[in-house]
């Protein structure tokens, strides 16, 4: 489903950000990139959604070429970013941030059922639908970045680390959510500092390191794996 | 639904109307004189301007320091076509706007890369370079300005220009467009993953807006016989900024009663300059300290609905 081949992204002069880096997303799947801070992790998702502009290689998403595509033709095209930190609009209510999700959507009546759909996976902001949505609570926040994405009815949904800032209980809660999305039908890209959590939820994991892939395998195989459970899992 | 549409839309029509009328009779029958009328004039310019700045600066977010610069292109293409060319009123106004929106394109495009500070001191930079460009263009006088001899300008043209501004700006931000401006003022990077074309919907803003800052401008040139560069420097342009900051970065009717109450406060002081322009200052001081979103913040004026049926099943008292 999604393809991204050999990508080189740097920032300024100096800094090469990712190296040749490559990897694929198949159709039905949770893929999980794990790695320390500066890996590359969300450069990844940043150069797939189009705010970042890799200097090579090639982003493929159903069959099209969006390397060079602006960052609204790609939602267009079906791929949708969480950003990392939320990025919610602090000021209008919950409804208003899910109605701006279904911005470049027609169908009123698919809408207001995914709308519904939305306040059902998060009961909590059905609660809180005429509340500014910076008056909510972070993990709310998350709950409501990801309904958000969901609104634009995404075949691929980039989760940037969606347990950032959040309490152990609601991080299950979080994951819980992704994968039941996932059973849905959506395919889902996950970026994850949390790595033991996100690897429990994937079927497939990248491991990278200093923005390059180092390691690629089926979730279960990964967490076993010496390296990575010394380096990611606390032993 | 539709019945409902005119209901909500009724109260607003009779106040628009009304205020017409009122303001129609009493200077006919000669109870406001010409300077009355010439400071309804200035309200009215003012209100235009301060709505289509907050359009750029309240509604979508993008700090413009340059506005007074779009007036002086309207100002000056409104001087031209008439003086020069003979051209009839309403298509200088017309395309008065249009010069300044297509200067608005041209500045937008490069600037509304930029954000926050770096685009305040870009689009202050290009009203300076405009200014300057007129003060050395012998064709439109240079410093000492360009005279113009036709008063087109009188309270039903100010008016029909102020009404439908605030028209068009009000539509368009409460159709989806609107929506798209609020949520890259809100947060551009979440906008764009939302699907919205952040450039255009900056640059539609910067359009829109500069467009009306035109119309002010050709209405100013008309109105006070003599358009001069000075008139149009960065301090015209602070001006707008502090209606629109005044009246609520977000709020058209907080711009109306801004540029009212600022119009009203400098003519009642007049004659005290140095007392009003501490006055002005200070109002300035306190507004920010107590409500620092300004009088109205994001909200708007509400009219109640005007009921046209009968209400049905009413009634008085309970056994």
């Amino acid at each position: 489903m999604l393809s991204v081949q050999g990508i080189n992204v740097f920032y300024g002069k100096g800094i090469h950000a990712l190296k040749d880096l490559s990897l694929e997303v198949g159709q039905g799947e949770i893929v999980t990139l794990i790695g320390a801070n500066g890996a590359g992790k969300s450069s990844t998702l940043n150069t797939i959604s189009g705010l970042v502009r890799p200097r090579s290689g090639s982003v493929v998403f159903r069959d099209m070429d969006i390397t060079k595509l602006p960052a609204h033709k790609i939602v267009e095209a079906g791929l949708c970013q969480v950003p990392e930190g939320r990025r919610i609009f602090a000021n209008l209510t919950v409804q208003t941030n899910l109605e701006l999700g279904a911005y470049l959507r027609k169908d009123k009546a698919a809408i207001a059922r995914d709308m519904q759909r939305v306040y059902e996976l998060f009961p909590r902001l059905a609660e809180r639908k005429q509340q500014p949505a910076g008056t909510l609570s972070g993990g709310e926040q998350q709950m409501l970045a990801i309904g958000r994405a969901l609104m634009s009815q995404p075949q691929l949904l980039m989760l940037d680390e969606p347990s950032m800032g959040l309490a152990p209980l609601l991080v299950k809660e979080i994951f819980r959510i992704v994968q039941e999305i996932n059973r849905a039908g959506t395919t889902i890209l996950l970026v994850e500092q949390n790595a033991r959590m996100a690897l429990s939820i994937a079927h497939r994991g990248y491991v990278l390191e200093t923005g390059r892939v180092v390691m690629t395998d089926s979730a279960s195989v990964l967490a076993e794996v010496d390296e990575v459970r010394k380096a990611y899992l606390g032993g | 639904m539709r019945q409902e549409l005119i209901e909500r839309r009724l109260p607003w029509l009779i106040l628009t109307v009304g205020v017409y009328l009122v303001i129609s009779v009493t200077s006919a029958l000669g109870i406001l004189n010409d300077y009355h009328m010439i400071n309804i004039i200035t309200i009215g310019i003012s209100i235009i301007l301060g709505v289509s700045l907050n359009l750029i600066n309240g509604f979508t977010g993008q700090f413009s320091l340059g506005h007074a610069g779009f007036m002086a292109v309207g100002a000056y293409t409104g001087a031209i076509l008439t003086m020069k060319f003979g051209f009839p009123f309403p298509a200088t106004l017309l395309c008065g706007g249009l010069a300044a929106a297509v200067v608005g394109l041209v500045i937008g495009l490069p600037t509304l890369r930029l954000r926050g500070d770096y685009l305040a001191i870009a689009t202050l930079g290009f009203g300076e370079i405009l200014r300057v460009l007129f003060i050395n263009w012998s064709y439109v006088g240079g410093a000492g300005g360009m005279v113009v001899t036709q008063r087109y300008t009188n309270f039903h043209w100010v008016y029909a220009m102020t009404v439908l501004t605030i028209i068009v700006i009000r539509n368009w931000l409460q159709s989806a467009h609107g929506r798209a401006c609020v949520a890259i003022r809100e947060d551009e990077i979440a906008a764009s993953s939302m699907g919205i074309n952040t450039t255009l919907y900056k640059v539609a803003a910067f359009i829109l807006g500069s467009f009306f800052a035109g119309v002010a401008g050709v209405l100013y040139a008309h109105a006070y016989y003599i358009v001069t560069p000075a008139s149009f420097g960065f301090l015209k342009s602070v001006e707008i900024l502090i209606i629109v900051v005044l009246g609520g970065m977000g709020s058209i009717s907080g711009s109306v009663l801004a540029a009212i109450a600022i119009t009203l406060v400098s003519v009642i002081f007049t004659p005290w300059p140095y007392l009003r322009m501490i006055l002005y200052s200070l109002a300035l001081i306190i507004v920010m300290v107590y409500r620092p979103g300004g009088l109205m913040g994001v909200k708007e004026i509400q009219l109640p609905a005007l009921s046209l049926k009968k209400k049905e099943g009413q009634q008085v008292g309970t056994p």
